[in-house]
């Protein structure tokens, strides 16, 4: 930078006169629309931007370095999408296991490379499916596992050794990835060979998704058990993916996702240090999962923003040498809240546009949202579709052949700069309280995205905001749209199934692992080795986590409206 | 867990409403806004927090005397959730006790739990505004007794 971008020199003397001549008589023929010009999220934008609006401090070298070097704002590859595409990750999961693995085997040979793998909520609750609470919901917004029978099911013909495998599972994560480990055995592939990514981010289960077992601390033990066993039996497995995803499909701001989700990354590198790992031993496996939503630009700083800070956490805060524990790498997803029902096919451009931002972001993996998931599940067709917008962005449209291509824009930077700024604000106050699981207890990331939420919401109602098909440009009387619905007879299957591996298992070893396992809980040893004894004889997911409950108790939520 | 709202006061008898998220479902935002919503329009609201059961919602709904009673499904188990809930409500002397909700419900599980005794279903996109005036026109106060 020269001195060109400074106030009061040349430059900004010509916006100035540029202000008072050119634009003044344009406005004072026809003014700018009407209403505030904001971000999604509510951040304020100018109406230009130039070098003037760039921090005083902003010296590309610091702010920007080079793609694959500190502080990776252009990127954490030195060739980025040149080298290869991201991975292209749709996630699949309904009904039974079978009907999921046959979901997996089409998108495999559609030329998807990775699988992500949706289970049902009871089993994301820690639940069998013949639980009470369980009633209506087997298999409906994924697949149902209750034991090693349905995993070996769910990944039938799939190769372990050669498919990398994304997990969304989180208060029972390590009783579901001792599964996909006992899977692995059976088919003979070495731990060492397994690729893929488990959710396993508590905190954001508290802070927004809700779907929890025990309370915060007892559950971070868990985590960091599963830190020390991958790092020293399954060292490429990604052991969690920390997600401010839910955050922002819960009604939170795109700085309160990039803030609460690293002030989450924050704890987990803490607890693993408490647990007395090298930091460099476990957080080169620490991987995030952000939102993209409607707002393109917002977006496209928000991901850069998060690599610039947490490259700085985790060398300056935590101390990290090793560059990989440096680098944010990030899955992104569409943004499910922004899908309307109205007029679904209008999903698709905004899926693109969402899409389009995660890339020049420079995500690593994405999954795009099916237009038709405001009305149910998808359909194999609005599925394929999302899958090939992703195709057409990486092989068409050409924005995979530079890197970073908006570095260096006058209001990209400008924006990333400001949502940095905005979202070390809030990682500062938690900190202040002590950390975020302190904040969680007090219920700080809830109330201020309930209240964000909120005010979105009032946004849209006057049409403050404007969502096209819903509050501006509806129709009435709609087409219908093809949906795939879920019969009852899953549940029905299901409960069959568990019951005949309840009735086929060793029922007195199981009852021994599942004691060994409460004992290994109260006594500090890491519990994975004995999870992984109680899947392999065939214990249910509810089985397993109950036994736990005795020592770690449960987690009930103060309501906050 | 639960959180009651006072609205302002109007003259005649407010209306007095529950918020419920029943199952596992743990999608509050919707409810959240809606019970806000609500409580901002003047009404008084319970809102049951996460994880009930529809016999815990139903008995919420007796025993704080309640017109009316809105659930928020995105679950995908409304058929077996709204019918589960009404039931319950009959069973223990409570069928004039409305109830509507909304989620993510096809047209024609609209259409059958509409059948099966639901007032209104709200879809995604549903303004406040459209739920606040709905219920202004559609649900009374039950006698007290």
């Amino acid at each position: 930078m020269s001195d060109a971008g400074k106030p009061g020199n040349g430059r900004s003397r010509t916006r100035a006169a540029w202000e008072a001549g050119t634009l003044a008589s344009s406005v004072a023929r026809s003014p700018e629309r009407p209403g505030a010009f904001t971000t999604v999220s509510d951040l304020p934008v100018e109406r230009l931007y130039t070098g003037a609006d760039l921090d005083p401090t902003w010296i590309e070298g610091e702010k920007l370095g080079f793609p694959g070097e500190f502080p990776y704002t252009r990127g954490i590859h030195p060739t980025m999408y040149r080298g290869r595409f991201w991975t292209m990750r749709q996630f699949a999961g309904f009904g039974s296991a079978e009907d999921t693995n046959a979901r997996f085997h089409y998108l495999l040979e559609h030329g998807q490379t990775g699988l992500s793998t949706a289970f049902d909520l009871p089993t994301l609750m820690g639940r069998d499916s013949d639980d009470a609470l369980a009633r209506g919901e087997v298999g409906r917004e994924g697949v149902a596992v209750d034991t090693l029978a349905d995993m070996e099911l769910l990944f039938r013909g799939v190769p372990l050794d050669r498919v990398s495998t994304s997990m969304t599972i989180n208060a029972p994560a390590a009783v579901i990835f001792c599964m996909y480990l006992a899977v692995a055995e059976k088919q003979g592939v070495d731990f060492a060979k397994l690729e893929g990514t488990l959710q396993n981010d508590i905190l954001k289960e508290y802070i927004a998704q809700k779907e929890w077992i025990y309370p915060p601390r007892p559950s971070m033990r868990i985590i960091t058990d599963l830190m020390g066993f991958c790092a020293r039996s399954v060292p490429k497995w990604n052991t969690i993916s920390i997600s401010g995803y839910h955050i922002r499909e819960a009604g939170s701001t795109a700085v309160q996702e990039l803030a609460f989700t690293l002030a989450d990354g924050i704890a987990y590198v803490e607890a693993g240090l408490a647990a007395g790992l090298e930091v460099d031993e476990f957080s080169p496996r620490l991987s995030f999962f952000f939102n993209s939503h409607n707002d393109f630009f917002e977006e496209i700083a928000k991901l850069r923003a998060a690599r610039r800070i947490w490259a700085h956490v985790m060398r300056d805060r935590f101390k990290a040498k090793n560059p990989r524990s440096w680098m944010l790498r990030f899955h992104t997803q569409t943004a499910g809240c922004s899908l309307t029902a109205q007029q679904p096919l209008n999903n698709v451009a905004r899926v693109t546009v969402q899409a389009l931002a995660a890339v020049l972001g420079g995500t690593q993996s994405l999954h795009t949202d099916s237009f038709d998931e405001a009305l149910a599940l998808p359909t194999e067709a609005a599925v394929t579709v999302a899958l090939r917008t992703q195709q057409i962005l990486a092989e068409e449209s050409g924005v995979t052949n530079t890197i970073d291509p908006l570095g260096g824009s006058y209001f990209v930077e400008a924006l990333t700069d400001k949502i940095e700024r905005d979202a070390m604000a809030y990682i500062e106050r938690i900190d202040a309280m002590g950390g975020m699981i302190d904040a969680i207890e007090r219920g700080f990331p809830q109330k201020e995205i309930a209240d964000a939420s909120y005010h979105y919401q009032r946004q849209v109602d006057c049409g403050e905001k404007t969502i096209v098909g819903v509050n501006k440009h509806a129709i009435d009387g709609e087409r219908r749209t093809e949906i795939l619905t879920i019969g009852d007879d899953v549940e029905r299957a299901q409960l069959e199934r568990l019951n005949q591996v309840k009735a086929r298992r060793d029922e007195a070893q199981l009852r021994r692992d599942l004691a060994a396992l409460a004992q290994a809980a109260a006594s500090g040893e890491n519990v994975i080795p004995f999870m992984l004894a109680c899947v392999r004889n065939y214990g249910s997911v509810q089985e397993l986590s109950s036994a736990l409950v005795p020592v770690f108790g449960t987690y009930r939520e103060v309501s906050i409206l | 867990m639960m959180a009651a709202v006072e609205g302002h006061v109007g003259e005649e008898r407010k209306l007095r409403l529950l918020v419920g998220k029943v199952g596992l479902d743990g999608h509050d935002r919707g409810a959240k806004i809606i019970a806000r919503a609500l409580r901002d329009a003047g009404f008084e609201v319970i809102y049951t927090g996460l994880h009930q059961t529809p016999e815990m919602v139903v008995a919420t709904a007796i025993q704080e005397d309640v017109d009316a009673v809105s659930l928020s499904i995105l679950s995908g188990a409304h058929n077996y959730l709204f019918p589960r809930v009404i039931e319950l409500l009959r069973e223990r002397g409570a069928g004039d006790i409305a109830v509507f909700g909304g989620g993510i419900v096809p047209d024609e599980d609209i259409q059958t739990l509409k059948a099966g005794g639901v007032k209104e279903i709200f879809t995604p996109g549903a303004t406040t505004e459209s739920v606040i005036s709905w219920v202004r026109a559609n649900i009374s106060p039950r006698p007290l007794g």
